[in-house]
């Protein structure tokens, strides 16, 4: 598939660039550890006082962690500095260098830069879920893994299309790194899961900045309490935010003129 | 090739107090025009500071919930008074030269700040009270919000509340010290976001933003007791929330004193050998 051909070609480069810079590598892994120690530590402290939070299992909850990580980690990886780059290129005017290349313009915009260390956090979330998921043992089949790596997917693909869509309002905004921040701050919520908060913020979180569906849900998944309801939304909201997401790159880059590059 | 600047080396030169009123005055008002100038960007970086109290906030109620209504003396209505105190404190003491220094010093442009005559760390503490005073009005709405929407239980007697203003200015000043001190790094590494990681793993824990420090296991309360982090955040919190007594309040007051004192002094052996280190070419 073409999207793998260019992306393992972009991740040579990126690979070539960082390669440069390896004791970079240890230092932002040290950093991730440390995040992670302090995940897990804070679990510790909760079940220090109860044996379940809002029907959640110990075992369960590193789970989530393990997710938040590789969610967040695959995030940091493509997505948030992919971007990023993008908001920047329509400022500056680069962007006619995408439009202007044979191949899909939204295609090559969501992979062209990688910030190849937080492969460091895709390691440790999955290194947690290993760990987590031989603890939850004989309670995930092949049902419960097959419907994670289903509502995975569609939580990606709506994260996705989401940084898309705010990262497009910058063919009309002039500042979007402001509103590229939110989801920072937003995305720390998803830590723990989204049912045990009060309604309203359970709604902004599934919908407004969709964090429920890349983390909460597949975490579910695995503890085998996802409903086929869930799973089946969260499969067509997927496909609905990308059809917009694309719709609106379209619209976005119509309405782009990068004459004076 | 390496410039030591002697003349600022000389920590805190005192100029007459009236001079350095005067020099509040100027910093605060440049400081201030220019965080209004970025005041959207300004709440955007509070939404992070406001969120997450509530994260905790909701995890700690669902425990409660969850063991019979309430958790170490803690039911839900305190567990709301806890962290919207903690928001405003947290807020009103948070300072961020570490990611001033860092790129300060990486730039360069530190030279210029080392050739005034007074102490750099004026012009910080201004510009760190300039932001709190453009983002009060939003802070204020965020914990009138969650009042609402948690419905928290105050129950301080007058004592404590008249005491919280005097612990929070300590606590300012001390966490002020203390971050300056660590952010002086930047002096000696190029990799300072390791250290900062581990600064903010120790607040999280030590000054009660994960849990309220009485949560804590023993081992963990006894460290948050001789470490500076409770008196930077949580011992203000824990006081205008009643659930000292007098002689707990007091002696609060005396580990602040005391750890703004050894903060003063660490800061100073710090600033002076971090100087001695410090090259800098053109700038």
């Amino acid at each position: 598939m073409r999207l793998f051909k260019l992306l393992w070609v972009f991740l040579r480069v990126g690979a070539l660039g960082e390669m440069s810079y390896r004791a970079n590598f240890l230092a932002h892994l040290v950093e991730s550890a440390l995040e992670l120690g302090t995940a897990l530590a804070g679990l510790a402290i909760v079940f220090s006082h109860t044996e379940s939070l809002g029907g959640w299992k110990p075992d369960e909850l590193v789970a989530l962690v393990g997710v938040y990580f590789l969610v967040g980690g695959i995030i940091g990886l493509v997505i948030q500095p992919s971007m990023e780059q993008l908001s920047e290129a329509v400022h500056d005017g680069t962007l006619d260098f995408v439009l202007t290349k044979p191949e899909d313009g939204q295609l090559l915009v969501s992979i062209w830069r990688l910030e190849l260390w937080k492969l460091a956090d895709v390691g440790l979330g999955i290194a947690i879920l290993a760990v987590s998921l031989a603890r939850l043992g004989e309670r995930v089949g092949l049902r419960e893994a097959a419907a994670f790596g289903a509502v995975l997917l569609a939580g990606g693909l709506i994260i996705y299309s989401f940084w898309l869509i705010l990262a497009t309002t910058a063919f009309w905004l002039v500042r979007v790194e402001n509103i590229l921040m939110i989801f920072q701050s937003v995305y720390a919520a998803g830590r723990w899961p989204v049912s045990i908060y009060p309604g309203w913020l359970r709604f902004a979180l599934t919908f407004l900045i969709p964090v429920a569906f890349a983390i909460t849900f597949p975490a579910q998944a695995l503890a085998g309490r996802l409903s086929g309801r869930t799973l089946a939304g969260a499969g067509a909201f997927a496909l609905i935010l990308f059809a917009a997401a694309r719709a609106f790159w379209r619209i976005g880059v119509r309405r782009y003129s990068g004459a004076s590059s | 090739m390496r410039k030591r600047p002697d003349e600022p080396a000389r920590p805190l030169p005192a100029p007459r107090s009236g001079r350095l009123a005067d020099l509040y005055v100027q910093e605060l008002k440049t400081s201030l025009a220019a965080m209004f100038q970025y005041r959207a960007a300004l709440g955007i970086y509070l939404i992070g500071n406001i969120l997450e109290p509530i994260i905790y906030l909701v995890v700690w109620t669902t425990v409660a919930a969850s063991s019979g209504g309430s958790v170490g003396g803690f039911a839900a209505p305190d567990f709301a008074a806890y962290y919207i105190a903690l928001m405003l404190v947290n807020q009103a003491t948070a300072t961020w030269v570490m990611y001033e220094f860092d790129y300060r010093i990486r730039q360069g442009s530190f030279s210029a700040a080392l050739l005034r005559p007074v102490h750099p760390i004026h012009t910080d503490i201004a510009d760190n009270l300039a932001s709190k005073a453009v983002s009060l009005p939003l802070m204020l709405a965020a914990a009138g919000g969650m009042a609402v929407l948690f419905h928290p239980a105050f129950h301080a007697p007058l004592w404590a509340i008249a005491l919280f203003v005097p612990s929070l200015v300590l606590a300012y000043f001390v966490r002020f010290l203390l971050d300056w001190t660590v952010a002086l790094a930047a002096f000696w590494t190029t990799r300072v976001s390791a250290i900062n990681q581990i600064h903010f793993m120790a607040v999280l824990f030590f000054s009660g933003q994960i849990a309220p420090l009485a949560l804590l296991p023993a081992p963990l309360r006894v460290a948050a007791t001789i470490l500076p982090f409770r008196w930077s955040v949580g011992y203000p919190v824990e006081l205008v929330l009643g659930r000292l007594t007098p002689a707990q309040a007091l002696a609060g007051l005396a580990w602040q004193v005391g750890w703004l004192a050894a903060g003063a002094i660490i800061l100073r052996f710090a600033w002076r050998a971090s100087l001695k280190n410090y090259s800098a070419v053109g700038g």
